[in-house]
């Protein structure tokens, strides 16, 4: 009973110490704040998600027409509304990235 | 030691608490050290609930009958193997290995991706009150620490549990059940921090994917075990339980599938959302039928006062997510829509509706006994007709649909290139059925029909693995082999899908053959008469009697013959367990490469003044290939869950604004 206690208490500092360590590593930062993603950052995620998605169905479509699954009228149909959709949201990103360089050039 | 393990619980309900408090401060205030502090108390709530499982393991181990929990389940005699298993044979420790598997899995996804920003603020308080909920059941009303004065024996163990497979069968099927929290807590801290992008998706993909495999696997072990063991010569028999284990296994399956149509489209993300807490609720649904004993099961070992506990947390659980969902409906709409009906992603869509739809039916069905005692006062219940009859319904056109998805192409299929890429599996399918009725197997329609659509399936698997072998062949180059590696590595969840397909495909089959298909004959029996059963003779020669560990084995010697040529001896029998004072029937199965099936054989009754011996014997083809679909299933699902380095550099690239420097 005493040993069940005695490694209960110990189990129980242990645990305390782990649960306060980030406490104990930083007992006062410059900063407590716990970072978000701004709306430009999420918009951005946004448009690489949409890019990403866009050029995934582009692949996609490439290996359906080779493999026969597409026909070609359907192909030619669809190929091109996938293909703006890719280039306006790298373009956006790219667009992004330039205002992004733009800003910390200023800032300097 | 049972004070060092009521002791590591309390701390470990401490623990989670302080994470569900803090953690839900933390995220709602944004406090970076608080958010980590929670973490800790998360990861630290694992280590303590270690202390505590290893407490009762070791208690277990060395007959501690001063716990009244290892007196309740386990005996002197019992192996060391099933004093072990014992740990989750009985209410308390099943709700241990619970929190055991749920702490587990909150630490490690907290480590993993403990660099995260927004998401894992909020991940982390919906993990902690989903644990919460289990300490506090094992702290306050089912603990398997209480002590008392020990006992000279223990009760021993339910003579049905003493099977190697009670070892894997009930770790797998809680590695599944719980594994659905994970992905339950990503989507509600996804809404909960208003990130209604991908994230939370690719977060848990492999989580999900995981829970399902292991769900499925404990599955297909359970049946297994009944078919071994039980010795009523089935292996699924639509049982309450049964049906817990499988309805979120069918929830995630739809999710698994409506969750690359957002990947694909960016669609479908109320519906995913409802999807993954439909899992999580049911998987808590699944713990309450079997620990609870409200509805009659052959799992429910005993009447318990945890139903009411567990009915208000799933009450809290649907309400939180459907609340939680129908708050953020403004920021889950869609952008793009389905384009044609006759495209990949209405098949999947198909496809979801189906499941769901068994899903709900099976849901009325385990429900039906409860809602007839509240409304008519007496209870009812639904038998396996009407299980049959939605399986029929529901379950063959998802068969076919099985075939037809990966044939039609996405956004939209011209009926000129349908034709062209269904040619073959429709001639499969129908050289199929019409030689299936040819050789006199069109008694069974659903049997019938299964091994049809199965033809279409199977032809639609070959092809695509074959066209696609082709197509990277002519753009790279290389050998047929080197092409096909390729293929499948390029695209690990498509292919390693498509071997999936394979082995529900296979179950299919293997279910088809040995229930519409199968053959049973039942006799009275005295030494040297023999009975004859689709084309095997059985003759019964004597009885014999031995002395097992913990039990007495009584066993009729039955010699098997085929065009009176010897084919082997079985012997079916029964073991009768002193401790436990129960009689168990031991089934004798021989397996016949010819048909892939089992001739089964189950001593009904035996008389030992007489020695008369009432056998029910079985003949069941192609059981074995619904077993080897369970490599297949594994194999499959390791493929998809294989890490694709290209892939994972990518979304590191895209979510780097998402993650904190260590």
């Amino acid at each position: 009973m005493t040993l069940a206690l005695a490694l209960a208490a110990v189990l129980a500092v242990a645990a305390v110490a782990f649960v306060a360590r980030p406490f104990l590593r930083e007992p006062a930062p410059a900063s407590d704040r716990l970072g978000e993603l701004s709306e430009l950052e999420r918009r951005r995620i946004e448009l690489e998600e949409e890019r990403d998605r866009a050029l995934a169905a582009l692949k996609e479509l490439e290996f359906d027409h080779r493999t026969g699954k597409i026909s070609d009228g359907d192909y030619r149909e669809l190929v091109g509304p996938l293909r703006r959709r890719a280039a306006e949201t790298l373009q956006a990103l790219e667009l992004r990235a330039g205002t992004g360089h733009e800003r910390i050039s200023s800032g300097r | 030691m049972a004070a060092l393990g009521r002791a590591a619980l309390l701390l470990s309900f401490g623990l989670v608490v302080y994470a569900l408090v803090a953690g839900s401060v933390a995220a709602w205030k944004r406090r970076r050290r608080l958010a980590a502090s929670a973490q800790n108390a998360l990861i630290a709530a694992f280590g303590t609930t270690v202390v505590a499982a290893a407490v009762l393991w070791t208690a277990l181990a060395r007959h501690d009958f001063s716990f009244v929990y290892v007196a309740q389940h386990t005996s002197r005699t019992l192996p060391l193997g099933y004093r072990l298993a014992a740990f989750w044979s009985g209410q308390e420790g099943s709700l241990l290995l619970w929190l055991l598997i749920l702490t587990g899995y909150s630490a490690l996804a907290v480590w993993l991706h403990r660099f995260t920003r927004d998401l894992m603020a909020w991940v982390v308080p919906v993990l902690a009150g989903v644990s919460t909920f289990f300490v506090f059941m094992l702290v306050f009303v089912s603990s398997p620490f209480m002590s008392a004065p020990a006992p000279a024996d223990g009760a021993g163990m339910v003579p049905s549990l003493q099977n190697p497979y009670m070892l894997a069968h009930p770790p797998m099927l809680y590695l599944g059940y719980v594994g659905l929290t994970i992905p339950f807590a990503f989507a509600m801290g996804a809404l909960l921090s208003r990130r209604t992008d991908e994230r939370w998706i690719v977060m848990t993909r492999r989580w999900t994917l995981a829970a399902w495999t292991f769900l499925g696997v404990g599955q297909l072990l359970g049946a297994h075990w009944a078919y071994v063991e039980i010795g009523w010569g089935g292996y699924y028999a639509w049982d309450p339980v049964e049906n817990a284990a499988l309805m979120p296994w069918l929830a995630a399956t739809a999710f698994l599938h409506s969750v690359m149509i957002q990947e694909k489209r960016g669609m479908l993300k109320v519906w995913n959302m409802v999807l993954v807490a439909l899992a999580f609720c049911l998987s808590i649904f699944g713990t309450f039928l079997t620990r609870s004993g409200v509805i009659s099961s052959i799992h429910s070992f005993s009447q318990s006062p945890l139903g009411a506990w567990f009915l208000g947390f799933i009450a809290i659980c649907v309400v939180f997510s459907v609340g939680l969902i129908y708050l953020r409906l403004p920021l889950l709409r869609s952008r793009t829509k389905l384009e044609s009906l006759v495209s990949r992603e209405a098949t999947f869509l198909y496809n979801n509706l189906l499941l769901v739809a068994l899903c709900l039916t099976i849901l009325w069905g385990v429900m039906y006994p409860l809602v007839t005692q509240a409304v008519r006062g007496e209870t009812r219940s639904v038998s396996k007709p009407y299980y049959d009859f939605f399986l029929h319904t529901f379950g063959l056109p998802l068969l076919l649909l099985m075939g037809i998805g990966p044939l039609v192409a996405w956004r939209r299929a011209s009926l000129r290139a349908l034709g062209r890429t269904f040619i073959v599996p429709a001639v499969a399918a129908v050289v199929t059925g019409v030689a299936l009725i040819v050789l006199g197997y069109g008694s069974s329609t659903p049997g019938l029909l299964a091994y049809t659509f199965g033809a279409f399936v199977a032809a639609s698997i070959v092809l695509e693995f074959v066209r696609g072998t082709r197509a990277r062949r002519s753009l790279s180059g290389g050998s047929w082999p080197g092409a096909l590696a390729e293929l499948v590595a390029r695209n690990r969840r498509r292919y390693g899908g498509y071997i999936v397909h394979a082995s529900i495909l296979m179950l299919a089959i293997g279910v088809a053959g040995s229930s519409a298909y199968q053959t049973v004959r039942e006799r009275g029996l005295r030494p040297g008469q023999s009975m004859e059963i689709a084309g095997y003779t059985l003759t019964y020669e004597r009885l014999q009697q031995r002395q097992e560990a913990n039990a007495i084995a009584t066993r009729a010697v039955v010699d098997v013959s085929r065009g009176g040529s010897h084919v082997t001896t079985l012997y079916p029998g029964k073991n009768s367990y002193p401790v436990e004072q129960q009689v168990s029937n031991e089934v004798s199965i021989y397996h016949d490469p010819r048909n892939l099936g089992d001739l089964f054989t189950i001593a009904d009754q035996i008389d030992p003044k007489s020695q008369t011996l009432f056998l029910k014997v079985l003949v069941k083809p192609l059981v074995n290939v619904l077993w080897a679909a369970g490599f297949v299933f594994v194999f499959g699902s390791l493929v998809t869950l294989w890490p694709d380095a290209v892939e994972q550099r990518r979304l590191a690239a895209r979510y780097a604004a998402d993650t904190v420097a260590a």
